[in-house]
This record gives C-alpha cells, structure tokens and sequence, in this order.
C-alpha cells in the first residue's frame, strides 16, 4: 500500500509516494536525494540518521515516512543559511570535532537540538546528551569542546 | 617548523563533512541501479543440500537470484590470503560459499531487485536446505581432538604455527631467574564497527568492457589487484577503476578484499546494470573482519632487583572461519616483534598458534597486532611490580632502553629508530602529578574508597613498510607509496596520494607537506586519493604509515619540481643555478643576493607549459611521480597514567583522570595529531571496559548489534590530557612516525592496571578485558570478605 505524503524539509515543500514502511531515512535519502543524514545502524543506538522534526531531536531511522506526514523537517543540509555555517557546524570545524564525517550531521543535530532546549550546558550535560550518538573516531572529546564553544559563540550573538 | 609544517592547519575537508556532503559509497545513485542484497547463514556451521530460488526470483521486482556455484561457473576466483607465513594452510573461500556455512553470516545468495526493500524480501523466500554441524569455537579449545573440523583438510583446526626470538636466551633467561611471573590473559574479540557500514557499487560499460567499483576501501589499489588479479579475472586491470571516496572510518575493517566487493561487479556485469549494496549493522557484524581474540600463556624472568631477562609466551589466535586477506600477519609477525617493548630484554621468545573456529573471520583492527603484545607486556610487568613491591613506573623506568641507545637492535628483529622513553615519563609524571595522585589515592585508601592507578607504555612499529622485509615477511606486494604532484599553468597545485583518508584527515595534511615543499600556500594545493584512475598507484592506509611513506613519496615528488623549477628559472633569467635561491616562503626563485631579480612560482609553472622558451633537453609540462620505498618501520612510543575508582555497591568504573603523552617524532599538524590519539585512546577504553563479541558454544554471535555490543559513549569519559615529545625519526626525511594506532595500544593495559590497583586489597591478580561492572561486582562479593 502507497501512501503521498508531503513535509516541509529545510524550508520546502516537498510531496512523495511511499509504502507504508518506508523509513523517514529513507524517504529523505533516497526519494528527496538529501543523503547528508547518514545510516550507521538498525536499532536506533548510533545517532548517524538524527535529524529535527518539529523542532524536536529525531532519529530518522526510527520514524517512518509516514509519521512525518505535515512535519516540518531540518536535515543537516538546512543548517547553513545562505553560505555561512550554523555556529555548531563552525564550532565542528573549529575545534576538530570531527574525523571521517560519517557520524557528524547527526552528531551536529543532536547538539542543535541540546543548544535549542539549554543553551548553556555543563560538560557533563554535553556529554549524556551526546550519549545517543556514537563517534568511532574523535573519542568525543572535540566534539563536546565543539558545543561548549558553539554554546559561547551563540550566546555572544544573541 | 616550516611554513606550514607543525601548524594546526583546520582541515580543509570539513566545509563538505559538516553540510552534509560527504561522498560515501552509500550515496551513489546512478541510472537504471539495481539493488543488491546478500543471504547470511544463521548457523555456524552446517552443510547446503540445496538452495531454492524459485519462489524469490517469482517476486515482483527481483531480476534474478545467484548461488554460490553461479558464481563460480561465472569464472570468479577465491578470495586471496594476501599476506601468508610459512607453511600456513589457507582454506577455501569463495565469493559465496556453494556447499557449506561456516560462520553465522557467512554469505550464502544474493538477490538482485529494483529496489533494496524488494531485494531484502526476497532473502526471506530464498530456501536454503541447511544440515546443521557441530560448531567448534575457542582460540584454543578448537585445537582438541574430537572438535569438528572447520574446513575437512585442516587438522585440529590449525592453519599455522609461527615463532621468534631468541629461544636458547630465553630458557636460559628463565633458568637463572631470580623470580617468575606467570600471567594467562584473553585478548578478547572486538568488533571495528566503523560508523558507516560497508558498501559496494559497480557499474559495467559492456561497449568498452571497462568496469567502475565504489567501495569502502582503506586501499582501493589493492583491491584493483585483487580482483582483476584473483577474483574477477575477467576484468582487465586497466579497464578497472576501483574508487573508495569519503569512507566513514575504517579501523583496518576496511583493508580487506571481502566478497562483496565480487559478487556486486560479478552480477551488475552479468545483468549490465548499476549495482548497490549496502551493509546493514547487522551484516557489518556478522560479516565485517572482526579484531585481536588471544589467549596468551606468558612467563616473565626478572632479577630480583627488577631487571627483566626473560619472555616466554604462547599464543592462540582465533581465526575464525577463513584466513582474512592478512590475518596471519597480524598475531605473528606484527605481534611478537614487539614483545621487547620500551625495553631491554636479551631473552625472548613468542610463538602463535593460529586456529579456525566457526567464527567471522579475525584480521587486522586498530593496533592489529600491537595491542596483544603491548597488553601482554605491560600487565605482567605490572604483576612484577606488584610481587617484587616495586612502583610501576620504577620497574619500567629500571628496564627502558636509554635515548643514547638508538638505534636498538631487540631480539625480536626489529631495529628500533629513535624514543627518549624517561623524557616522555618524565613529562607524564609532571603532567599528571604522579605523587600527588598517589598521595591522594591513599587517603582515597583511607575512606575506604576504591581508588587506583595504572600505567603503560608501549612502542609500535608503523610506517609498513620497507617492501624487501615485508616480502621476506610474508607479504605478497610492496609497502612503498606512490606521490603524484601536477602543478597547473596557472600555478595550482594539485597532489595525488596512493594513501587514502578515512578521517585522517590527509587533504589537509599532505597539502601541508606539499605546499611546505614548495613554498606555495595550503590553499593552492587540492590533494586527490581513492581513485585508481586519477591516481596512478598506491598502498593505501594501515599500519600507521600514511605521513611516514605517502607524506614522504610527495615530499620527494616536490624536490623534482623544485629542481625542474630552478633549472628553468636559470634559463630564462640566464644566470647559473648555483646562482639561485629557492625561496620557501613564495615558491619564487631568485638570484642569490638580489631579490627583485626573481622569478615567481606561477610564472615558472606558466612557462613550463607555454614551452616557449625552455632549457635544451626539457620538456615542457611541470608533473611529476615519485615512489618512496622506506628504508625502515618507525617505531612511536607513548604512555599512559589512568585513575580510576570502583563503585563498592555496583562494580561500575568511572575513569577521573586520564593522562597521555606520545612521542611520534615530528609533527604536521597538531591538531589532528591530537584527533588521532583521543580517537585512538578512547577505542582503546572501549577495549578494556566495555567491548566483547560473544559467542556461544554453538558459534551464534551473542553481541551482534549495537544493542548489544557495548560501544564507548560520550558521557564514559573525563577530558583527557594529551601532550607530546618528539624525538624525530631517522628513518625518513620529514622525521615523522606513525599516530593513528598508538592510542590503542596503550591505553588498554592501563586501565586494566589501574583498576587492578583499586582491588588491590581484595586479592586481584589479573581481570581480563572487558571489565564489566558484572564481572567487578562478583569480584567484590567473592573477595570481599
């Protein structure tokens, strides 16, 4: 069984014919070709496909395309407005906060999510919020470094 | 210190990481692309009767299905043991096996369909008529009569038996030692899980006969080999064009040549479309090469005043079902060679037994090798210290081989190059306030807390490596790497690097040494790797060797062009070259004393290609290609301190302190450097706390999801402290060493040692790895009186 669904994703408008167990991942990878959100597992612990759906921190591999029917979506690839980088993803490059890349648009979701709902975390804060997110090459520690300075940057910018 | 050398460099790859613009295999999409999708076997063991694909190739959206003997028929070769010891027996592997499983997850169909939904259901109709086997597991235990074999020609399940050292000094050694340690240690198995899972793309040209394959390689070039060589001999290696573009970590998981990278060519060829697949974490567990599991048997010889004299130790090495493209290699030769550790030691002596189980394959994982000999050393010294009632640090301290001492020669073959062992605990003491910890740890003692201190240290060989040695060591192809640099007319500079970046970070890195070598800026140089079309050869990455042998093979491509460069600017401004000055702040050439007389970098490289006006014998064009062949490993070093403390009512360890300094010669960038070693130190706790593929006795994978594989997360950890020595490396140009593994391989044994300390009193005298709370709480309530 098909069912048209249709969501807003960074900001678009955007219609799609999908099964009834299509994976949201899937539906923005394959159908919208978004493929900055990332797939590393297939029980929900690694983080690598989180993205924002109605402003609240998903894992995209989780949710079916369906249930995101009427969503307003963020992907990695909405973050950087009209060229410059969300300060979280200057903060990444800033303070090393990645390797190979393949955990980061979710690792930077997450974090956007976590700067969203406290804008001023606490290391250890940081850190079990992170703890949804699995990183196999930073060890983490630039990583947090990374939301600590966004979190400074943001509240000098605001 | 150059220009740009020893700058933390922000890396110049990160713009398309971060917006999502990473160009992994996954993300291929091409017109017309079938999917692909692979049956994995449930049992460990058992025999094929039949496989029915009837009613799979029935469903609506499959283009066909394939078995094992397809395949063969099709002309596919076995998977090649690549590197191999002597006398080593290496069982059959194919693509996809046509008569028997061996390991669960060993692949039995694939299907082939429209859509990778419609091909996974089809795995479900496909009907395998399995005879299940007795299964055979244990590094060890597989050994005994009576086990199942594995494969039928391979008795006791042993594929090999390899030693070194210096057997008669070690007996003797242990004949006139004042004390004895015995330590029986497991090095249990782990499971690389880089993030993203493997994955595979083909698409075949039948017009021109040239075939393109993606693929999530550490080494593309290899596996161009391997398969117009080994496994596909149909294809034609120059009409073959393997790419590996962004890989999302590798953890040497990704060096091998594994099946798919067959079987997703093999049918996209036979059906003339674009083929995908697409590991899910599942299949990475079942199917990716997994890493260490050991037994080791080991013997300490000390005097009574601490000096080591003697080594013995016996290895079981679980190979699992099939030997992996360099499994051998990787409990032999890359193992025992560093049993002398930072120390001097006349008397040692280390032989492996590699055994078959009905496992997934084991092969090279972060450390590969060097891990299991660092962990072994490094806990039985701590035992030593222990029994003799020295300090850790003392005993190491007593045993280092002095600065002034290199290059050492150990018995166990290899030539160490350069380390300053006593400055690099000098400085972990210092940072880490070594007797202020211990101060502490005993009033921690005295409130009846369970505090403890561990410490490590450990030398690696990286840089594989000189091409002679590794052929006389088993190796089937040279460790040289390939450096391509083209400068462009207008002065840009593009660099193409046999080694390839799966996180390293190597566009910034070897951009840097390029742009340092030319005097030009980082931003002028775009460094291209993982293609075997625009790269003309290369070894790829492993065994920490990517700056050492591919940082070098570009360093000596930009001395030709420096030289092509000075020659023409001589021509042109009409003056000797030993008139001329290169100048490495702009790349210009200038008359030695008179600056305004000069000639700029993009003027030269203009008019190399112009040809206008060149000197008699000189081509016009500025490229070059340069190969570098190591004339020796380089062998960092690093320490470890680690505090810890155990929680008495629920056996969890937290770690408070974690302090580490590493010594890997000269330095590029680093701030990647530091990346290296935090990565590498964390994968390295996730070893010694957290980490464990389990298998039952019936050869199921018990931990074969992130549910239930215990991966480390942000929230297990302290900032670590992290700094640096560098004692440069002679043995090559830049003085640089290997990073990308020690972190790995030192940290395990420390934390194990600290918390070894904290239970102290409850009569501990080895934990092996992981230590769960489980494991410590039963401890705790055992011993604790």
């Amino acid at each position: 069984m098909t069912h048209t669904i249709s969501m807003t994703v960074n900001g678009n408008n955007c219609t799609g014919e999908v099964e009834s167990r299509t994976l949201l991942v899937d539906f923005l990878r394959d159908h919208l070709d978004l493929t900055g959100t990332n797939i590393g597992c297939d029980t929900s612990q690694c983080g690598a496909c989180t993205i924002m759906m109605d402003g609240s921190v998903v894992k995209s591999c989780t949710a079916l395309a369906v249930q995101a029917d009427g969503s307003e979506i963020t992907t990695i690839e909405g973050l950087a407005t009209n060229g410059e980088l969300h300060p979280l993803q200057q903060a990444f490059w800033d303070e090393h906060g990645l390797q190979c890349g393949y955990c980061t648009p979710g690792m930077i979701m997450a974090g956007v999510g976590l700067l969203g709902d406290n804008p001023n975390p606490s290391e250890s804060e940081i850190r079990h919020c992170l703890e949804g997110n699995m990183c196999r090459c930073t060890g983490y520690q630039n990583i947090v470094k990374a939301v600590q300075t966004a979190s400074q940057s943001m509240e000098g910018g605001a | 210190m150059g220009k740009h050398i020893g700058k933390s460099v922000k890396r110049v790859e990160d713009p398309r990481f971060l917006q999502g613009q990473g160009k992994y295999v996954a993300n291929i999409k091409l017109p017309n692309m079938a999917h692909v999708a692979v049956l994995r076997s449930p049992h460990a063991h058992a025999k094929i009767n039949s496989i029915n694909t009837a009613a799979a190739k029935a469903l609506d959206g499959v283009i066909d299905v394939f078995v094992g003997q397809d395949l063969i028929d099709g002309g596919v070769g076995k998977m090649p043991v690549i590197w191999q010891v002597p006398d080593n027996k290496i069982p059959d592997r194919w693509p996809l096996t046509p008569d028997k499983v061996r390991h669960v997850g060993d692949s039995v169909a694939a299907v082939v369909a429209e859509d990778p939904y419609i091909a996974r259901d089809a795995l479900d109709l496909v009907e395998v008529d399995y005879e299940a086997l007795e299964a055979t597991t244990g590094a060890k235990a597989t050994t005994e009569d009576g086990k199942p074999l594995v494969h039928d020609e391979i008795e006791n399940n042993i594929s090999f038996k390899w030693g070194l050292g210096d057997r008669e000094a070690c007996d003797k050694a242990f004949e006139e030692a004042d004390h004895v340690v015995k330590l029986d240690l497991i090095n249990q198995r782990l499971i690389a899980n880089a993030m993203e899972p493997r994955a595979c793309a083909a698409q075949w040209i039948a017009s021109t006969e040239n075939m393109t394959v993606w693929t999530t390689s550490q080494n593309p070039h290899i596996i161009r080999f391997g398969l117009s060589a080994v496994t596909l001999p149909m294809l034609d290696e120059h009409k073959l064009r393997v790419i590996s573009p962004d890989v999302g970590g590798g953890f040497g998981s990704k060096i091998f040549h594994y099946p798919e990278e067959v079987i997703v060519p093999w049918i996209a060829k036979k059906i003339n479309r674009p083929c995908k697949w697409v590991a899910t974490r599942s299949e990475s567990f079942m199917t990716d090469s997994q890493g260490r599991d050991h037994v080791q048997n080991c013997k300490l010889a000390l005097k009574s005043d601490g000096t080591i004299t003697g080594l013995y130790v016996e290895l079981h090495a679980d190979m699992g079902a099939y030997l992996s493209s360099i499994a051998p290699l990787i409990p032999t030769v890359i193992c025992i060679t560093l049993f002398s550790g930072l120390y001097k030691n006349p008397g040692i002596w280390g032989e492996t037994t590699g055994t078959l189980t009905n496992t997934v394959p084991v092969d090279a994982y972060r450390g590969a090798g060097r891990p299991e000999a660092s962990y072994l050393l490094e806990r039985i010294i701590d035992v030593a210290a222990k029994e003799l009632g020295m300090d850790p640090i003392e005993i190491r301290r007593k045993n280092f081989i002095g600065k002034d001492e290199f290059p050492y020669q150990t018995p166990v073959a290899f030539l160490y190059d350069s380390g300053d062992y006593h400055a690099m605990f000098d400085k972990l003491e210092e940072n880490a306030n070594y007797q202020g910890m211990r101060s502490a740890q005993a009033s921690a003692k005295e409130e009846g807390r369970l505090v403890g201190i561990g410490v490590s240290g450990s030398v690696e060989a990286s840089g594989y490596g000189p091409a002679a040695t590794v052929g006389a060591l088993g190796f089937y192809g040279g460790m040289w790497e390939h450096g391509g640099i083209r400068v462009h007319p207008t002065g840009k500079v593009t660099a193409f690097t046999g080694s390839h970046s799966h996180g390293q970070g190597h566009e910034t890195t070897m951009a840097q040494i390029v742009a340092d070598k030319l005097g030009i800026e980082v931003a002028d140089v775009d460094v291209v790797h993982g293609d075997t079309d625009l790269v003309t050869q290369g070894m790829g990455t492993y065994g920490s060797r990517s700056v050492a042998v591919g940082g070098e093979a570009l360093s000596n491509a930009a001395k030709t062009i420096r030289k092509k460069l000075v020659t023409l600017a001589a021509h042109l401004m009409e003056v000797s070259e030993d008139d001329l000055v290169y100048d490495d702040e702009n790349g210009s050439v200038q008359v030695k004393g008179v600056p305004d007389k000069s000639k700029a970098f993009g003027e030269l490289a203009f008019a190399a290609y112009s040809g206008h006006s060149l000197p008699e014998g000189m081509d016009p064009g500025l490229e070059t290609s340069a190969y570098y062949n190591p004339g020796n490993f380089t062998f960092p070093s690093s320490a470890h301190l680690v505090q810890v403390e155990v929680d008495k009512d629920t056996g969890e360890i937290e770690i408070q302190k974690f302090v580490a300094v590493e010594d890997c010669g000269n330095v590029i960038n680093p701030m990647v450097v530091e990346g290296q070693i935090l990565g590498g130190i964390v994968q390295g706790v996730g070893q010694a706390l957290y980490e464990h593929g389990v298998y039952d006795d019936d050869g199921q994978l018990v931990s074969g999801s992130m549910l239930d594989y215990t991966m480390p997360r942000a929230d297990n950890f302290p900032m670590i402290e992290s700094d640096r020595i560098e004692t440069p490396s002679p043995s090559n140009t830049l003085g640089v060493k290997g990073v990308g593994e020690m972190g790995s391989i030192t940290s395990p044994p420390a934390v194990v040692n600290a918390v070894v300390d904290a239970l102290s009193d409850y009569g501990v005298k080895h934990i092996d790895m992981p230590l769960t709370s489980e494991k410590i709480w039963n401890i705790l309530q055992t011993n604790g009186g």
